[in-house]
């Protein structure tokens, strides 16, 4: 199939050198049209800000429920039972949308700051009686398995089955490449440990887990999407604020001024991390589906299409950014597409904010200056970006 | 185009204009409305928008949805009778002139 009225790229967003250094391929994405044909996935796609507004405003024309992934459910058997959240359109989409909404709003949430302090703040004493650590294994992924576990009110063995698994999970909205191959190594036990962690007998009283599973005690939901509406928590909260955290730290010593500017003012930790969120998405890409034929930006598409959305490209935009390049943690952030948008904006994003605003807050009060020690290594998916290994030098605040 | 008037909690006002279709909330960001934080960029997951519609405009406005109903619960400062989501309120004929007041704090 060839598109003739269309710009085409053959840029393949999920080969290893793409992965490493994206950038220059978000610019040649943006730079190509507004709307671009990838012939090397026989899908759309586009690299602006406002084309990607326009799409994600439109969930009837562009919808989730044939994939959020490079796999089109119309045409081809879905890998696993889809998400019942990210995976799904109006009207099945809206009730469980809000019933987890809720669980997740900031009004839910205001409890957990003072447990996600303390968790902070014990790892930062840790920290400081090292002063080098590695920023995933050490800062990250002992962080993040801590409080957002606990939060959940998932036990306290075998949590570390959380970071494959959503590796795998996320691997899987790319093509079955070597990526999403490897990620599927070993995965059955890891999924055996998920698919028993979210069951309610297994979850803690006053988590937020089990209030999605009162919310199907009082009807909202079904007790059949209560279990599947868990495991989207531990699927999509992991991986990305782990990879959040890393790359948070991995701008922090690279724009040494910055940090400066978060310690003399540690209420900036909040917007620190939406333009970490901007300047390196954690979520990098993900897929809408066509439901009939339509138009953006003056191109005609036809319906049943995949269109590719970069996150990292828009969020780059020249024409949305003013020095895009540049990371300025005082940037009115607003409107980054980090946490996606529209009616399936991430449902996890204020707990997420929560999570890392208390422990920049916590790192910004202690340590005065944070360095790259040493090679780093990417941990490499189809659709996120972060850092596998991150070896930090910190240096104590007197 | 059409007309949001933002009164700050200390009092100062500004009139923006703008197109029909942007909200609220849009507005007061393009514009360094600072008492607008708008976290989530309009997914009705923050409650940072939070405004109070001056009383004469309030039967103007589209009727509430639930999870913005939901999510003003949330609201930092106190939800009153007139309390929406800037995000929810878009420029219209209807709505040109709408006057808001921003409550003390969004967060």
């Amino acid at each position: 199939m060839t598109q003739s009225d269309a710009s085409t790229s053959d840029i393949d967003p999920f080969s290893t050198e793409y992965l490493l250094d994206p950038y220059p391929f978000h610019e040649q994405l943006r730079e190509a049209g507004p709307v671009v044909w990838l012939s090397k996935w026989n899908c759309w796609g586009t690299g602006r800000h406002k084309e990607m507004n326009e799409v994600l405003a439109d969930p009837k024309t562009f919808c989730s429920g044939a994939g959020v992934g490079l796999a089109n459910f119309n045409n081809e058997k879905p890998w696993r039972q889809p998400s019942m959240l990210l995976e799904a359109d109006a009207p099945e989409h809206t009730m469980r949308r809000a019933v987890v909404g809720k669980v997740l709003s900031t009004g839910n949430l205001r409890r957990l700051r003072a447990d996600f302090e303390v968790a902070a703040a014990a790892l930062v004493e840790r920290l400081m009686e090292k002063r080098a650590v590695d920023a995933v294994a050490e800062v990250a992924e002992p962080y993040i398995l801590k409080v957002f576990p606990d939060a959940v009110g998932i036990g306290q063995e075998g949590r570390e089955n959380l970071i494959p698994y959503g590796a795998m999970v996320f691997n899987a909205l790319g093509p079955q490449n070597e990526l999403f191959q490897e990620s599927m190594v070993g995965i059955k036990e890891v999924s055996d440990w998920v698919m028993k962690n979210f069951l309610r007998e297994n979850l803690r009283p006053g988590g937020l887990g089990l209030e999605v599973y009162e919310a199907a005690d009082a009807g909202q939901v079904t007790l059949d999407e209560a279990p599947i509406l868990v495991r989207s928590f531990l699927s999509a909260g992991v991986d990305t604020t782990v990879n959040a955290i890393g790359n948070a730290l991995w701008c922090f010593a690279n724009h040494p001024e910055q940090w400066q500017k978060l310690r003399a003012n540690p209420a900036l930790s909040r917007s620190a991390f939406e333009e970490v969120l901007r300047f390196e998405a954690p979520f990098q890409s993900y897929f809408r589906t066509t439901t009939k034929d339509t138009s953006l930006a003056g191109t005609a598409i036809p319906g049943n299409q995949k269109f590719f959305m970069s996150v990292g490209a828009a969020n780059r935009d020249p024409r949305r950014w003013d020095q895009p390049g540049t990371f300025n943690i005082e940037r009115q952030t607003t409107g980054h597409m980090g946490f996606g948008g529209g009616i399936h904006g991430c449902v996890g994003q204020m707990i997420a904010r929560l999570e890392v605003e208390v422990l920049l807050t916590a790192m910004a009060s202690r340590i005065a200056r944070i360095e790259v020690s040493g090679p780093t290594t990417p941990r490499l998916n189809n659709v996120l970006r972060g850092f596998d290994t991150l070896p930090l030098t910190l240096y104590p605040a007197h | 185009m059409g007309s949001f008037i933002f009164i700050a909690h200390d009092g100062t006002l500004r009139s923006l204009e703008v197109p029909a279709g942007t909200s609220a909330m849009q507005a007061a960001v393009a514009n360094g409305i600072t008492g607008i934080v708008a976290e989530c960029g309009g997914s009705q997951m923050c409650a940072t928008c939070h405004v109070y519609v001056d009383a004469a405009w309030l039967p103007k406005l589209a009727p509430m949805q639930a999870p913005e109903d939901a999510m003003l619960d949330s609201a930092a400062s106190e939800r009153k009778a007139n309390s929406r989501l800037s995000c929810q309120i878009l420029m219209s004929a209807e709505l040109d002139g709408l006057v808001v007041h921003l409550p003390e704090r969004q967060v």
